[in-house]
């Protein structure tokens, strides 16, 4: 049965699903008796336990079932909500997070069962039995014990779903049978003589669940045994008889099964709308096996299958971007628009723009400008989605940090909404948790420091996100000690690698912007939060590589302020356009400090490099042409387009320049990866190609 | 490279040789565009082009079977060869026709004489009733080849 359709659905629904419980447990945290919030935890919880089954991923749902019976008590108000409490389920997360993690890497859930954390849930659930008697309606919770599904014995558990569909069957009088195939230990192809079992069973009822898991089977995840319940009208004999007939088998076990002792009705009242949709995707499973009685020992139906199974797991899922309605209904307008103005200037014939009727074809051409930076900007914010997917798992962080510092901590996040390119925000979260940790571990005094300084006891980190301009702009602020540059001097001076004459001349943004530099950590002491001193060089590097800048603001005890400014796309700069001898090359307009036009004599030789005087400044100026492999110009003045990578600055020299121009970065493909000198290129409106230089490596 | 079955095969010219290449990989032959040379990349590779908005590289075909440089003629063409997942442009001296070549047409060749590295070289394939030969390439171990990537 091919799951991969349904895989990536359920990827992105549990990742929401996740989400809005560590949302809601944290407000659950804040108004423990809030029964709204319990009340969307417990539907978030039951939905995402639907799913893990509708999917097969038995772990997943047993733990999700444990958890949704703890929640069930606290909403009958049997239980109490405690910090304790909400730790375990916080843990209970991160577990379900893992599986989700794994199933996306592998399409498989894995093979950790988090019993421990069975355990403790059902603890909570026995402490409460120590304070009330056991109603009789609970039998179904203590029965339920989260069985590793390949443990198969009398005493094995079927989710309830399964169970509803089996009550039903015996209710209308079918047959229910569990039966137990042995495969002999040599047969080599398991999965195909599976699927002949289940071709065989599929004319005379119904398997509505296996262990392993249909999936499973067809992957071959099995050792030499699988069961399944098969609903029939048939006996017992002639099932065994049939199966027996099938080569290699070994040996098979019918029981007929009653009726469960878990009555689903008595579970949960929602329990009962489920089990058809949950109960759905194992009947297509017989259903796409086609009735093949004669079918001899081939293996190619079961070996399709297999392959695609097999693909469905290397298949790690793509990145995909959930789109508003509303901008596919602009884009798809304006492809209307080029449509007709496509027609248009089919329209315009030969004879039309001989005589004269110039007037029509430019009004077209005009038309066709406008429609086409529209449909630029639509599709480039089709690829927006708003920083709260990042901002969003933020609160959870920082309760988690405040409780293993022991101080109190308020997030105030702002901006949520603010919009940014998928490939940006993909990349932004690690920098921000970065600087989150930072301001929650440096930034902020403890709270008994904060107490005898008259600060407010709880400290408060402030996380800002709007638009600027054509950038975004990211603040992580604290209201904590701020920096001291005196301390960062003293640490310079104690590293060793900056004399005190040169920290001296410093400005104390300079001393402050020290803190970027490559292991510089002034923390006194080393936590497993922050400060080993490979923070915010990485930060930085990181923010670099996406085309932002990083600053800091600080008033030494009043608080620091990070603020991360990034370009709102990376696929879009503006470049300067240069010709150098014959070739147009693009430098990236953001790495541009001036352009000097230079005399050939003011070029002066330093150790064989050559070098320019501008403004008191020696700068080492790079021949573009010669590092080009290209003919030396022989011109009186130079062009000098100078350059800053962080403290330093060179000049490139180039023949002329053609403007400033708004490029497309396309890759070069993977045969070109290994020229460094090259960022990418860019496809010029006469059609041609010109190459963008890479900066960072040139300097 | 298996050959069990009749293929197809775009017979091109070089230099007065016949050279065929799978017609299953060839996406689209195009007259010759203008390419952007790369700096410092391997010496048979004559830059990038755009191809309907993709930069693909591409091989100049003379430079890495070392035959004497040739000028664009009119018949100057860029076979765009589909690799695994992109593609690469071959410049070409002239595109001929297709043919239909059986595996019974086609010789294994052991050593091959002349300046022509081997390894991407299938077999011979003797065409119009043994009179012509066409030499039958491997372009996965061409671009290999063009890019200096190790076996």
């Amino acid at each position: 049965m091919d799951m991969s359709q349904y895989l990536q659905i359920f990827i992105e629904e549990s990742k929401e699903n996740l989400q809005s419980l560590n949302e809601k447990l944290l407000q659950l945290e804040e108004e423990p008796n809030n029964i709204d919030v319990l009340n969307v935890i417990f539907r978030v919880a039951h939905t995402l336990k639907g799913m893990a089954g509708t999917m097969g991923f038995m772990r997943m749902q047993s733990l999700t079932h444990s958890v949704e019976n703890v929640l069930s008590e606290i909403r009958n108000g049997k239980l109490t909500v405690t910090s304790e409490m909400l730790d375990i389920l916080f843990q209970c997360l991160d577990a379900l997070e893992n599986y989700v993690e794994n199933i996306i890497n592998t399409s498989s859930e894995g093979e950790e069962s988090y019993t421990n954390l069975i355990q403790q849930l059902e603890d909570i659930l026995a402490g409460r039995v120590t304070h009330e008697p056991i109603e009789e309606e609970d039998d179904g919770y203590v029965d339920y014990s989260p069985a590793s599904p390949l443990n198969v014995d009398d005493e094995f558990e079927l989710p309830e779903s399964v169970n509803f569909v089996r009550n039903q069957a015996l209710d209308s009088g079918m047959n229910v049978y569990k039966i137990s195939v042995l495969l002999s230990t040599s047969c080599m192809l398991k999965a195909a003589r599976a699927f002949i079992i289940f071709s065989d069973l599929g004319p005379l009822g119904e398997v509505i669940h296996a262990i392993p898991s249909v999936q499973d089977i067809e992957d071959e995840k099995f050792e030499q045994e699988f069961t399944l319940i098969f609903t029939t009208d048939e006996s017992h004999e002639k099932l065994q008889q049939m199966i027996m007939t099938v080569a290699e088998v070994d040996g098979v076990t019918v029981e007929a099964l009653g009726h469960s002792k878990v009555r689903v009705e008595e579970v949960a009242p929602e329990e009962v709308a489920q089990p058809k949709p949950v109960a759905a995707p194992t009947k297509p499973a017989v259903a796409e096996a086609p009735p093949k009685p004669a079918a001899p020992p081939t293996t190619t139906p079961p070996a399709a299958g297999g392959e695609g199974a097999g693909a469905t797991k290397q298949q790690v899922t793509g990145k995909s971007v959930r789109v508003n309605i509303d901008r596919l209904d602009t884009l798809m307008n304006l492809v209307s628009e080029l449509i007709i103005v496509k027609t248009q200037l089919e329209g315009i014939s030969h004879e039309d723009l001989s005589n004269n009727s110039e007037s029509n074809y430019s009004d077209s051409v005009e038309y066709l400008e406008r429609i086409t930076t529209s449909l630029h900007d639509a599709v480039m914010k089709v690829r927006m989605v708003p920083v709260e997917t990042v901002f969003n798992r933020f609160p959870r962080m920082i309760r988690d940090v405040s409780r293993k510092l022991g101080k109190n901590i308020d997030l105030v996040m702002s901006g949520e909404e603010t919009e940014l390119d998928r490939t940006v925000v993909d990349e932004i979260g690690d920098p921000l948790i970065h600087l989150l940790r930072n301001a929650a571990d440096h930034g902020l005094e403890t709270t008994k420091d904060r107490i005898s300084l008259d600060k407010p006891e709880k400290g408060t980190i402030q996380l800002r996100a709007y638009q600027d301009g054509n950038s975004v702009v990211i603040e992580v602020e604290d209201d904590g000690k701020g920096i001291d540059p005196q301390a960062i001097k003293r640490k310079a001076i104690e590293k060793g690698d900056i004399s005190r004459e040169v920290l001296d001349s410093m400005s104390d943004q300079e001393i402050i912007d020290l803190l970027f530099r490559p292991s510089f950590s002034t923390a006194e002491k080393i936590t497993d939060l922050s400060g080993r001193g490979v923070g915010l060089d990485v930060v930085k590097s990181k923010i670099i590589t996406l085309g932002g800048t990083v600053e800091i603001d600080t008033v030494l005890g009043k608080g620091s302020k990070f603020i991360v400014r990034l370009p709102l796309t990376l696929a879009i700069i503006q470049a300067l356009m240069v010709n150098i001898s014959a070739e147009k090359y693009a430098i990236p307009l953001s790495n541009i400090q001036n352009i000097e036009n230079i005399h050939k004599g003011e070029i002066k030789l330093v150790q064989n490099q050559e070098v320019i005087v501008l403004r008191n400044q020696v700068i080492p100026v790079i021949r573009l042409d010669s590092i080009l492999e290209l003919e030396a110009s022989n011109n009186e003045t130079l062009i000098v387009v100078v350059v800053k990578k962080g403290e330093k600055q060179v000049g490139f020299v180039v023949d002329s320049l053609i403007g400033q121009q708004e490029i497309v970065i396309k890759p070069l493909g993977k045969y070109l990866t290994n020229i460094h000198m090259i960022a990418g290129a860019t496809i010029l409106g006469n059609g041609e190609v010109a190459l963008i230089l890479d900066i960072n490596t040139l300097v | 490279m298996e050959i069990t079955m009749k293929k197809q095969y775009v017979i091109f010219e070089m230099d007065t040789q016949n050279f065929g290449i799978d017609i299953q990989s060839v996406q689209i032959i195009e007259r010759m565009k203008s390419i952007m040379r790369v700096p410092k990349s391997p010496v048979a590779i004559r830059g990038v082009m755009n191809l309907r908005g993709e930069i693909i590289p591409v091989i100049d075909i003379r430079t890495l079977f070392k035959m004497p440089p040739l000028g664009a003629t009119e018949f100057t063409r860029i076979m765009i060869i589909r690799m695994e997942d992109s593609m690469v442009g071959f410049i070409v001296d002239k595109v001929k026709e297709v043919l239909d070549i059986e595996p019974g047409q086609i010789e294994g060749i052991s050593t091959m004489q002349g300046k022509i590295d081997s390894s991407y070289i299938i077999g011979v394939g003797k065409v119009t009733n043994g009179e012509e030969i066409v030499t039958l390439l491997n372009h996965d171990r061409l671009v290999e080849v063009a890019f200096g990537i190790q076996e």
